[in-house]
């Protein structure tokens, strides 16, 4: 087997575990209370970290580049009460004119 | 799946962008289908194939993109009550959480849409493994994504769900500790394992109330 097979089998064995281990696991049983508080801060916990990943993250290294505009026309457009397809099209287009000016 | 509409574009170009990667790299059409259809996570799909097109190793590649997928353990355990019927059918409809599917039906928390999960799921399914299909054959006729800008336009999607989200003290408390703890952890560990350690900064939010 070539190595671009075995890794597209490796890691597409592994993403489905990882991802169904879960919904397999836990499937349709009622949490605890706690559980599900503890659920329920998980969304702004994980978001932050994207947004933190996504904006400044290249490799092991934390850099400012285009993206952080993306992000501040993104955070405006929220601001001015855009719908979410506003934001994210205010994203694409500051990352990229940022990107082609510099 | 409405909800999902202004994405969907920007997933297809990803998807055909990530096609074109693998293609320069020898791998061709059909494996770097068959994983945007399997493995179903950008990041993850990006890093292996980088790896390998930098002659870093099979294992190499194989470690870097389940690391990156890691956070889908904790992000499937806060929607596994979306989803219904025999483990197989659970196992299946499982596959269609990405980070945008899992934010976009309200992440997990009390008001998570399981239309919104599995709708929005699949329509970003069908976007991704269509544009990877493009993009292996069509090569480098089209261009790189970050001409387009779509990385900053991933990083301003999840600025304003995760604005959404910031309802209370103990929200906002767990935002801050994720984002100090994915940026103090960048530089330390490997890719993925910083956002799966933010995962930490739930209890944040939970302990200030029990307190």
């Amino acid at each position: 087997m070539s190595d671009a097979w075995l890794a597209v089998l490796a890691v597409g064995a592994g993403t489905v575990a990882i991802k169904g281990i879960g919904p397999v696991a836990v499937g349709t049983r009622r949490l605890p209370r706690r559980v599900l508080d503890l659920l329920a801060m998980l969304a702004p916990a994980l978001l932050a970290a994207l947004v933190v990943v996504e904006t400044f993250a290249a490799g092991r290294s934390l850099v400012v580049d285009a993206r952080l505009a993306g992000v501040a026309a993104g955070a405006l457009a929220v601001a001015l009460r855009a719908p979410l397809w506003a934001v994210v099209l205010a994203g694409a287009v500051a990352t990229a004119l940022v990107r082609l000016a510099f | 799946m409405r909800v999902a509409a202004p994405l969907l574009p920007a997933v297809a170009v990803f998807g055909a962008s990530f096609g074109v990667l693998a293609r320069g790299v020898g791998i061709g059409f059909l494996p770097a289908t068959v994983m945007s259809a399997t493995t179903f996570a950008g990041s993850s799909q990006v890093a292996a194939v980088s790896v390998l097109g930098a002659g870093g190793g099979v294992v190499s590649a194989i470690v870097a993109a389940l690391l990156l997928n890691a956070r889908y353990g904790p992000i499937g355990i806060s929607v596994a009550r979306a989803f219904h019927g025999n483990p197989l059918r659970r196992l299946v409809e499982s596959q269609l959480v990405v980070d945008e599917s899992w934010a976009l039906s309200g992440a997990g928390g009390p008001s998570l849409d399981r239309g919104v999960l599995v709708g929005a799921g699949a329509a970003l399914w069908v976007c991704w493994t269509g544009g990877t299909a493009v993009g292996a054959l069509a090569g480098g006729a089209i261009g790189d994504p970050g001409t387009f800008g779509l990385d900053g336009a991933f990083a301003a999607l999840f600025l304003a769900l995760l604005l959404g989200q910031l309802r209370g003290r103990r929200a906002v408390a767990a935002a801050v500790a994720g984002a100090a703890i994915a940026a103090a952890l960048t530089p330390v560990l490997r890719p993925g394992l910083p956002i799966v350690a933010a995962t930490v900064a739930a209890l944040v939010g939970v302990r200030r109330r029990a307190g």
